[in-house]
């Protein structure tokens, strides 16, 4: 861990500075962590009036459990999914603006809106446009001769909620495309130009090369978003329907113990959470910390 | 008026509040009344409010059932319950086996200085909320039965006289509505409890061992073993792949395929009359639940579902006689009667059926007693009192799960019912173990 | 671009006109339900805006829907308003003294007050809901602007952003305000935080957009009407339980509960995106 070479020297003065922060991590965040540590390892009724050790046995029973699995699965389609599309769309369209560069500016402030709208809002929004009866996009789908139904097709309601949280996103990503591609020397695609390269090889050879560090900073980004951040998307929309076809982790948590009223398996898959987080943290902190320090 | 709540509440932010004139007292009630049932439950808290000077009852919309239960918990655990809160039938066995938080409503009314009888409930109700011994734990609120309700218009256009009384019937409805061109017959909200829990009781078949679940904590569910049930609900997964049955949701959502006459049929509670009224724009009508002939002749009776009052521990002995007043205000006939007609729930005691029906109610609105009247058909048997099974909130979750891995044709009405069976029994086995 | 290419920059703009098409529809959808009457918007969308538009807006503007849980929707918006104001102004203030602790002193402890905090980076409140509800709790916190949004200071994100920012930041300036005899928090006051000024910027933009969209958090602990948050409030309003919807009054609310955090970005679009792309890459 470094510092500046050239520090300051205080006996009081950097206890203070930090001291603001530590106090409420402290309060808000460890406390309420270990909390959710001990609760793990107990088993207790919905009021919390009686209370039995029980080891590692709400660790064991998640792991046994199929639907625990099949959870876990569901969690990481949807992030896929969800990364997927919108990186993917977001780098077409960030492409075709950087292009442009004489309207880069209005097209940017277009497509940048939508990553200021909550997820719930945005899983609201949707709901009513693929709702079966009422909304739009499910009349033109049975137009088309599909018969759209998210309450009881599970890929239905996947697509739905896929397209909430990546129509979000991709205003993120296209941002960080855009701004990815707007670094990289004109004077580079130009040299391929002349020599010949059409705008698909300059992509491919020349453009792309350089932008996966953006591309992995993203893809980081966008399965943290999609771990954890959705949790709204699903709440507002399906409940984690049809079946167990969309019920994420983060949504199997706050489920169990806010509607099961299962303390100690929603502690214990709070647990699990917390070190899936953690890893990723390190992933991207290793990857970030070396990015500075080349 | 707008702008004075406007002021109110600005003030109240601002810490501005002087505060009301009078030290009335405080009684929080939490509840999961929305849309048009919120407003009138509203009503009602304001007609209390005003008839005395002692109590002011502030009522809260928590969201949904499941919501205002788990909020009302998560409060409790943290010290900051309120005095009163909707729970609804589901959550019963969860709410009798917290004792120390949760104080019965006979004790509530026992203590307070009022004059209470619990005799005045519909026994079909009553039964439902109290101990073996009859003593009342929560205070009946809103009750409904699900009652199959029918589109008029449509069921003439198909040349169907009469509305179907058994499931055959049904089933050649549908036959008889495709033949005009009209894909959905029926469909239905709160599956589990429309189509397992009533259809049990209606059939007079157990959902579980112990009496379901009254006689104690180590019942386990049998719905998968009834035979009628599972060709049934084969019947209508077929059904669903031919698009007369179409699923729509857990809950109410399936309310607009019926109100837009896309579906001719829906069973659901009772309690939609106001909803329905408001919305279609066709003939319709409610009747009795069909009957699957091949499982009885006649219907035994329904059971209730919707949602009951429970009083939590932690309070001053003042403010328990406010909630005790406020008890007594809701159950008296002439606001039972108001609440009943305008929603469609079924009076809760005797005196507000009565006085609904010599005010020319059910004359004036044909139909609506259909509730009170499946409730009330015979002398429940322990196959149809009701149910009382821990966990059930989840164990309503698992039964959606399966079933609508049924209605996708995933799985055959003999695996959805075993796989929910046994799930549900492990839920029993933890609630079980959870709370002995 | 050096070559000319007509078909190409052709589609270019399609490309781009139809995916702005495409992010604007649901929008404009939800605006056009919003100015019909709820029976109308239950019998089938129509596509162009009605005549209900003052109605709507009056109602939840006005009333508010208390049946729904939802108060008149001005107060909401306030509540929103100043939940993502003392979220945002908390985490840049914590943030920006602890970061400049961490990388311009030496001190004990150090190291572990570095990863106490940064064992919270990304680990979102969901995960961890229920024991920080009781925390609050017990710390008398519910129903309270502190409850509101102290918690949701508890991350590193900031803290993090800042600390590789005043990394790149030359030595040659802390030396020279040295020389100068200036103290650490004059140094501070006067060189670090104008020289973070775009970052502030892009991280104000960035917290403002996370604190106005907390949805879980004042859902649970708030219960007292005067704290209810708009965006929470949406949900309330959808899930009305054995009711049908009234789509046109929810939309009304999401159409008023997107824009502020929605002017906010285009307001502040260009130093955003410096910002942005600067301290997260």
């Amino acid at each position: 861990m470094r510092t500046k070479k050239v520090t300051f020297r205080h006996r009081w003065l950097p206890y203070a500075l930090v001291a603001p922060q530590i106090v409420i991590t402290l309060v808000f965040f460890i406390w309420p962590a270990s909390q959710a540590l001990y609760q793990s390892v107990l088993r207790q009724d919905a009021f919390g009036l009686r209370t039995e050790f029980v080891g590692l046995a709400n660790f064991a029973r998640l792991f046994a459990d199929p639907l625990y699995l099949e959870s876990f699965f569901t969690t990481v389609w949807f992030s896929a999914l969800v990364a997927g599309s919108s990186m993917l769309v977001a780098l077409v369209l960030a492409v075709m603006a950087d292009r442009v560069i004489r309207q880069a500016t209005t097209y940017r402030t277009l497509l940048i809106w939508p990553y200021a709208v909550a997820p719930a809002i945005a899983g609201v929004l949707w709901w009513f446009l693929f709702n079966p009866t009422i909304g739009i996009l499910a009349y033109a789908l049975e137009a088309l001769g599909y018969d759209w139904n998210h309450y009881q097709d599970g890929t239905d309601a996947m697509t739905m909620i896929v397209i909430a949280a990546a129509w979000r996103q991709v205003a993120y990503n296209f941002l960080f495309f855009l701004a990815g591609l707007q670094a990289i020397p004109k004077s580079l695609t130009e040299a391929a130009a002349i020599d010949g390269a059409g705008p698909v090889k300059r992509f491919v050879t020349i453009q792309l090369p350089l932008l996966s560090p953006t591309v992995f900073f993203l893809i980081v980004v966008n399965v943290v978003y999609a771990f954890f951040e959705t949790f709204g998307i699903v709440h507002a929309t399906t409940a984690g329907g049809p079946g167990n076809d969309t019920v994420i982790l983060v949504y199997k948590v706050w489920r169990d113990a806010f509607e099961g009223l299962n303390l100690g398996s929603s502690a214990a898959q709070s647990v699990i959470l917390m070190a899936i987080v953690i890893a990723l943290t390190a992933i991207q902190f290793r990857y970030i910390e070396r990015r500075v320090e080349y | 008026m707008t702008f004075a709540r406007t002021t109110t509440a600005l003030a109240t932010v601002l810490g501005l509040g002087a505060g009301p004139a009078l030290a009335q007292t405080e009684i929080q009630f939490w509840h999961a009344m929305g849309g048009a049932l919120g407003e009138k439950t509203e009503e009602i808290v304001a007609g209390f409010n005003e008839s005395q000077d002692d109590f002011v009852v502030v009522p809260t919309y928590k969201g949904n059932y499941t919501e205002n239960m788990t909020a009302a918990i998560a409060a409790f655990r943290a010290g900051e319950q309120p005095h009163i809160v909707q729970v609804f039938e589901v959550g019963t066995a969860t709410m009798m086996s917290a004792e120390g938080a949760v104080k019965p409503v006979y004790e509530v009314m026992g203590d307070a200085d009022i004059e209470w009888d619990a005799d005045a409930y519909l026994p079909a109700v009553r039964s439902y909320y109290s101990t073996p011994e009859g003593q009342m734990l929560s205070l009946p609120f809103n009750s409904s039965t699900p009652v199959l309700w029918y589109n008029e218009t449509l069921l003439n256009e198909a040349g169907i006289a009469e509305v179907p009384q058994t499931w055959d019937e049904m089933f050649a409805a549908a036959a008889a509505l495709q033949e005009i061109g009209h894909d959905c017959a029926f469909s239905f909200g709160w599956q589990s409890w429309v189509m397992i829990e009533n259809y049990l009781a209606w059939h007079d078949q157990p959902i579980g061992t112990m009496e379901n679940g009254f006689a104690g904590l180590g019942t386990e569910l049998v719905f998968d073993e009834s035979e009628s049930l599972t060709d049934l609900l084969q019947r209508i997964a077929d059904a669903a792949q031919e698009g007369t049955f179409q699923y729509g949701g857990r809950r109410g959502d399936s309310l607009p395929l019926f109100t837009e006459g896309e579906c001719a049929m829906w069973m659901n509670s009772s309690a939609y009359y106001a909803g329905i009224s408001d919305q279609a724009e066709f003939e319709f009508g409610q009747a009795m639940l069909p009957v699957d002939t091949s499982a009885a002749e006649a219907p035994q009776n329904s059971i209730i579902g919707g949602a009951t009052l429970w009083v939590l521990e932690g309070h001053e002995a003042e403010e328990y006689q406010g909630v005790a007043e406020f008890f007594d205000y809701m159950s008296r006939p002439d606001v039972q009667a108001d609440w009943h007609q305008s929603t469609g729930y079924v009076p809760i005691t005797t005196a507000a059926w009565e006085l609904s029906q010599e005010q020319g109610f059910y004359e004036q609105e044909p139909g609506t007693d259909t509730a009170i009247k499946q409730l009330s058909l015979n002398e429940p048997t322990a196959n149809s009192a009701g149910l009382r099974f821990g966990n059930f909130v989840q164990i309503r979750d698992i039964i959606n799960e399966e079933l609508e891995d049924l209605w996708a044709g995933n799985q055959s009405a003999e695996e959805a019912l075993q796989s929910a069976a046994e799930r549900g029994n492990a839920l029993l086995r933890e609630f079980e173990a959870a709370n002995s | 671009m050096v070559e000319r290419r007509p078909l190409l920059t052709f589609t270019q703009h399609a490309v781009l006109i139809v995916g702005a098409a495409i992010f604007v529809f649901p929008i404009y959808l939800a605006f056009v339900a919003s100015t019909h009457t709820g029976t109308e918007v239950n019998r089938g969308l129509p596509l162009l805006p009605g005549d209900q538009m003052q109605e709507n807006y009056a109602i939840v503007l006005g009333e508010g829907l208390s049946t729904a849980g939802a108060p008149p929707i001005g107060l909401m918006l306030m509540n929103s308003t100043i939940m993502a104001l003392a979220i945002t102004l908390g985490k840049l203030a914590i943030s920006l003294l602890s970061s400049f602790a961490i990388v311009y002193f030496k001190f004990p402890f150090r190291v572990l007050a570095f990863w106490t905090i940064f064992i919270t980076l990304m680990l979102p409140v969901e995960v961890r809901i229920l024991p920080t509800y009781e925390v609050v709790a017990q710390l008398g916190m519910l129903n309270s602007y502190a409850g509101l949004s102290i918690p949701l200071i508890a991350s590193a994100t900031a803290t993090f952003l800042f600390r590789q920012f005043f990394m790149t930041v030359p030595d040659e300036l802390t030396e020279a305000a040295r020389i100068d005899g200036a103290g650490p928090m004059k140094f501070f006051r006067d060189i670090l935080v104008p020289l973070s000024r775009t970052n502030i910027a892009a991280l104000f933009v960035i917290l403002f957009i996370y604190g106005w969209n907390q949805y879980l958090w004042p859902l649970l602990v708030t219960t007292d009407e005067s704290y209810y948050t708009v965006v929470m409030g949406i949900q309330r309003l959808a899930n009305s339980g054995d009711q049908l919807p009234q789509w046109n009054l929810i939309m009304a609310t999401a159409i008023l509960a997107l824009l502020p955090p929605v002017i906010v970005i285009i307001v502040m679009q260009r130093l955003f995106v410096r910002g942005l792309v600067e301290v997260e890459k």
